[in-house]
């Protein structure tokens, strides 16, 4: 396959064509036609959410899950939307999801300084220590964790939400950032100390804008996860009007009064926001989690 | 150090000295590491409130009868003994190794054939904007929450009306319908291919953010060389990413060992116990037999494996790194 490529590129003309694409092979087509078809299944769940989200139940019943709407029909929508207070659980997931990725980037940065940078003494065993909260299971610590919030006044409160997941992320994002401040080049730290800068000034000017890349990864990664987690919100957010939006979709599981289009409607609809985050983002997760280390 | 000679001592001393001070030194010059522990004071309290106090209060839980109301009685190994007795907790993990299988091992292969052939093909041939849709693409399920994600799965494969056995239908493969995740002999399998199609985006993701970091010189390099893909890929992609797949390989055989999530919302376990996992096998005995004791140990059991997995893991990820680094 390569060498094919490298016999066509030879032999290309030498026209105004532009470089990338002058030397797409045979072999080159097919790995796209099977990365597209790979794509597609992928895909297959979310079109047959698009599908059947703004179909009649009438329609669904005679036709099957598969055929095209036969007329468009907001209804499941609009079920859904009322019902849960849409807006209400996707302002609730905003914003325990952005605080929760905040907070968590700002505390893996501060122990990583100090393992990654600062080399502690001892620091494998801590960063194990911390990876504790990546590796208990949630279910080991909903009995304890209720019981304490529950004494503080903090149970069925979304800042529960907030101050948990900010522990359970920060762990991965120690891990990976003292990886990465460990091999932070340290002809940038020398000359910093020759400038007289002091550890804080070093933190705050120098490695934090550098390594902004690693950072802006685990931003997204953490909202993303934090906005999908569903044990814990679940048993913590018992109010109808804390809830977030993967609580209020599940809660339609049991639900015998919702047909399969609102269902749909709802796990589209719920889909959208991490989407739009995603797309608005992506351009950052192609800018690597270790770029900050290289170089 | 005693047994060196009288004479050698000063040096040696003064040799012990650089060491040591270089040893308890920072990456700042002129900073000992001593004085980096203020920036892990936040971190460390929290971890203690959150994770360190409810792991012991679980492990001193494992060894109660406690059934949620009145206070635990102190019951001594007799959930532990029970625990190593019970054919349902080993089953369980019996299944993690499939969990294991379809969350981490299918993962990282496909996730390293594609990610290279995204970064390889995709992006030189076809530009970088087909690229990143590409990625967004297998990206997808991971952005779904597992709530979502397992109520489409679970409608695309119930068996009434659901959309692979009407797909099955309109290509003429009726007489293949199947309650596909409410059989014992196709459950395990289908919730297999479920993980496979949330995971795959992951690994992707974090291998072609590796890969960018690759100079494109040596594979132009290669390729002069007459090397084919295949070589190329072993060459140059692989030993590069290396930090990542520790990363990925590790991540993901945690979340797969604790996998809970989807068990619950497609399966519950069943048919029987075919598709039981750990954590949804404690969450049982938690909150629905409500033998917190006992689910206290299944929990406390999981961890230690984690644990031990994770130790393990990271022993051979420093042994590999400071191999590379000779």
């Amino acid at each position: 396959m390569a060498s094919a490529t490298v016999q066509l590129a030879t032999r290309a003309p030498k026209a105004r064509i532009p470089k990338a694409r002058r030397n797409r092979s045979a072999g080159d087509w097919v790995i796209l036609a099977l990365l597209i078809a790979g794509g597609l299944v992928m895909l297959f769940p979310l079109i047959v959410l698009l599908l059947n989200a703004f179909k009649t139940t009438a329609d669904y019943n005679a036709s099957g899950p598969l055929s095209l709407p036969g007329e468009f029909s907001a209804d499941g929508l609009m079920a859904f939307w009322n019902r849960v207070n849409f807006p209400e659980k996707v302002w609730n997931s905003i914003w325990t999801s952005g605080l929760v990725a905040v907070f968590a980037v700002v505390l893996s940065m501060f122990n990583a300084f100090a393992l990654g940078i600062g080399r502690v003494r001892g620091r494998r065993w801590i960063i194990l220590l911390i990876m504790l909260a990546n590796m208990l299971p949630q279910e080991a610590l909903l009995y304890p964790l209720y019981i304490m919030f529950r004494e503080i006044g903090l149970y069925n409160n979304p800042w529960s939400i907030v101050i948990i997941f900010t522990v359970i992320q920060s762990a991965f994002g120690t891990y990976l950032l003292s990886s990465v401040y460990g091999t932070f080049p340290k002809a940038i730290l020398e000359a910093a100390t020759i400038d007289g800068a002091s550890r804080w000034r070093i933190f705050r000017d120098i490695v934090f804008p550098i390594s902004r890349p690693t950072l802006s990864v685990m931003l997204v990664f953490f909202f993303i996860w934090t906005w999908n987690e569903y044990m814990i919100p679940m048993a913590f957010l018992i109010d109808n009007s804390t809830q977030t939006v993967p609580i209020a979709v599940s809660s339609l599981t049991g639900d015998r009064l919702m047909d399969v289009t609102t269902t749909a409607a709802a796990s589209l609809i719920s889909i959208v926001p991490t989407l739009v985050f995603y797309l608005i983002f992506q351009r950052t997760l192609s800018r690597g989690i270790t770029t900050g280390a290289v170089k | 150090m005693k047994a060196i000679p009288m004479k050698k001592n000063k040096r040696a001393a003064a040799r012990d000295a650089a060491e040591a001070r270089e040893r308890g030194m920072s990456r700042i010059p002129g900073n000992p590491s001593g004085r980096f522990w203020l920036y892990l004071v936040p971190g460390l309290l929290m971890l203690l409130w959150i994770i360190v106090i409810p792991a012991v209060w679980n492990i001193y839980l494992s060894f109660t009868n406690y059934r949620g109301v009145k206070p635990p009685v102190w019951a001594g190994l007799s959930n532990w003994a029970r625990l190593f007795r019970d054919a349902t907790f080993w089953t369980s993990f019996g299944n993690s190794i499939w969990m294991i299988v379809a969350m981490v091992v299918i993962p990282i292969l496909v996730g390293l054939v594609l990610s290279s052939l995204i970064f390889d093909v995709v992006q030189k041939k076809f530009g970088a904007k087909a690229a990143s849709t590409m990625r967004a693409v297998y990206y997808f399920p991971q952005l779904l929450p597992i709530a979502v994600a397992s109520l489409v799965m679970g409608w695309i494969f119930r068996p009434e009306n659901g959309a692979l056995n009407a797909l099955l239908e309109a290509v003429g493969l009726g007489g293949l319908q199947h309650n596909w995740l409410g059989s014992p002999d196709t459950a395990l399998i289908f919730l297999m291919l479920i993980m496979i199609w949330i995971q795959v985006g992951y690994p992707l993701v974090i291998f072609m953010s590796g890969l960018q970091r690759v100079d494109p010189e040596l594979y132009e390099a290669a390729s002069l060389d007459g090397a084919n893909w295949w070589q190329r890929f072993l060459a140059i992609t692989l030993p590069s990413i290396k930090p990542e797949i520790f990363v990925v390989a590790l991540t993901c055989t945690i979340a797969a060992l604790k996998v809970f999530g989807p068990v619950y919302m497609l399966t519950r376990g069943g048919p029987g116990t075919s598709t039981i996992v750990p954590s949804y096998y404690s969450y049982q005995q938690f909150f629905q037999s409500q033998q917190v004791g006992y689910g206290a140990a299944i929990a406390t059991a999981l961890t230690v494996v984690i644990v031990v997995v994770a130790v393990v893991f990271t022993n051979l990820q420093q042994k590999v790194e400071a191999e590379d680094g000779e």
